[in-house]
């Protein structure tokens, strides 16, 4: 049974913690693209940031004034039981929610979309989201908040087979340019690739590549894992950098994710984890103990499973 | 290169505007206020009374929502600050300028250099962008004070017209001038060079969407 006061603290941490911190691969990840920059302006604006995370460390304010919309990726272990069950995880992550936004503080982003009504607390219909997995085995549970930036980024297009890899790189390329401008998509950015699924998957699965997944991991099917180095490479070689000047750091990653979809259909997504990628991780486990951590490993072999049944032994003897 | 570095008033006389050159980076000093569209709203079409003496105390209006509380004993803390892009305000500016006598619009990503000649010009404003974007924490360090918050009740603590005392905070950088060159545009034409070779090979989408553009070198906004 895990405690539902540990699950509130280690929420209100980690509210905190994703505000404040840059991960250490995205940091990695920018560092790296800081080295090779060659644009004046662009060069310019990469050591600025560089400066602002360590400055948001030091002071323990959140490193970007549009601290996001906070939100939930909740997964347990099979055997996992919540004190107070579902209802009361819920409760105590809208509370961490709610006191982080008055604590750290965060803006308080949330509003009603027509009446544009603020509880000043980013809590209200459906805010924040909270979405589950679950793993095969195990006592735990994981909570990942991500605190997700701006207005501008993510598109979708349905794509047909006959559109092939062509199409996918066009609308690539169409996104990246039309968010990059301006910088308007705050890049580099993580950027997440959904193939497959209905509309509504599909933006989900693009969503999850760009915030679920770490700069420099790999998708584990090999030929996507080689079309997402192909991809980033392809985004940092359009000329355009840091806030639409000249350069060449417009992708720290690209990740891609894909679900099986309509035979007619290659739905596509595409979303940008902006240079304030906001994320914290941390795992309670039964016996109390909580670690933390940056990387929210979501898309284990289960979550990509494409069995009817999920049977380990015999995945792992074939 | 390293760009020039320039400290700025908030109250800024017509020759230090024209000092300014594109790509010029800007660090602030004084009051500035944040209004966006919440202000606007409020100011223009509802003819409320802006609770300023503007420009004289300040002609800088900044498109932001600051990360702030206020305090139990009426006190405030703000711990980051960045700018919400300036592009969806068009719509008030000309009469906020007007009325306010503002000199440094400070947001994210610019307007058209059409905005710049027709009414930033002719008022004798500039642009200043956020840098990064998102240098919430460095421009964080600039404030010495909120000094006040007005129209929390009405307009919520993201809308509500924040003034702050600046101590060189920055940084910004020149995304206009006097002459309503912009410095995006100059950029955006620079790139729009190597275009076609990055998407040779790359196929159309087959099913077209009405109010789309297929020309890369169209301005988004």
């Amino acid at each position: 049974m895990i405690s539902i006061e540990k699950i509130e603290e280690t929420a209100l941490t980690l509210m905190d913690k994703a505000a404040i911190e840059i991960p250490q691969d995205y940091l990695d990840g920018l560092k790296a693209a800081a080295s090779t920059e060659d644009g004046d302006l662009s060069s310019f604006v990469l050591q600025a940031m560089l400066e602002n995370y360590e400055a948001a460390k030091e002071d323990r304010r959140a490193m970007c004034g549009d601290t996001g919309v906070p939100r939930w990726f909740v997964k347990m272990g099979n055997e996992t039981q919540i004190e107070g069950g579902p209802i009361a995880l819920e409760a105590a992550l809208r509370r961490a929610t709610a006191k982080a936004t008055n604590g750290v503080p965060l803006r308080p982003n949330r509003v009603h979309p027509l009446w544009r009504t603020d509880h000043n607390n980013n809590v209200g219909i459906g805010a924040p989201e909270i979405e589950y997995g679950y793993e095969p085995g195990g006592e735990w549970i994981d909570l990942i908040t991500v605190h997700k930036g701006g207005l501008f980024g993510s598109d979708y297009r349905m794509l047909f087979p006959s559109d092939g890899i062509e199409g996918i790189k066009r609308f690539y390329l169409d996104s990246l340019m039309a968010f990059g401008k301006r910088g308007l998509a705050c890049q580099p950015a993580i950027i997440g690739i959904g193939l497959g699924g209905s509309k509504d998957i599909c933006m989900t699965l693009g969503k999850r590549a760009s915030v679920l997944r770490t700069v420099g991991s790999r998708n584990s099917d090999p030929k996507i894992a080689e079309m997402e180095d192909e991809f980033k490479e392809l985004g940092n070689s359009i000329g355009m950098g840091a806030m639409g000047f000249v350069g060449k750091s417009m992708v720290v990653d690209c990740n891609i994710e894909v679900g099986y979809c309509h035979t007619g259909g290659m739905p596509m997504s595409v979303h940008a984890f902006c240079l304030s990628s906001r994320r914290a991780v941390a795992r309670i486990h039964s016996d109390g103990t909580v670690e933390h951590r940056t990387d929210p490993d979501w898309f284990t072999d289960y979550q990509r499973r494409d069995t009817v049944e999920w049977n380990p032994v015999r995945e792992a003897a074939e | 290169m390293k760009p020039r570095e320039i400290d700025l008033s908030t109250t800024p006389t017509d020759e230090d505007i024209a000092a300014l050159k594109l790509g010029d980076v800007v660090y602030l000093n004084g009051l500035l206020y944040t209004a966006r569209e919440g202000v606007y709203m409020r100011a223009l079409e509802k003819q409320a009374n802006i609770p300023m003496e503007l420009p004289s105390q300040s002609a800088a209006n900044f498109h932001c929502s600051p990360a702030a509380r206020v305090n139990d004993d009426g006190t405030f803390d703000m711990g980051a600050v960045t700018a919400t892009a300036s592009f969806r305000f068009a719509k008030w500016l000309p009469e906020w300028m007007q009325k306010t006598g503002a000199k440094l619009i400070i947001g994210k990503g610019g307007m058209t250099s059409k905005d710049y000649k027709s009414y930033f010009v002719p008022n004798g404003a500039i642009y200043l962008s956020t840098v990064g974007y998102g240098t919430g924490a460095l421009l964080g360090r600039g404030i010495e004070k909120v000094e006040a918050v007005h129209w929390v009740d009405e307009l919520g603590l993201a809308q509500a017209m924040w003034v702050i005392k600046c101590n060189r905070m920055g940084p910004f950088i020149v995304a206009s001038d006097l002459n309503g060159d912009c410095l995006f545009e100059r950029e955006n034409e620079k790139i729009a060079q190597n275009i076609e070779r990055v998407y040779e090979g790359t196929r159309p989408a087959t099913l077209k969407r009405y109010g789309e553009t297929d020309d890369r070198s169209d301005e988004v906004i």
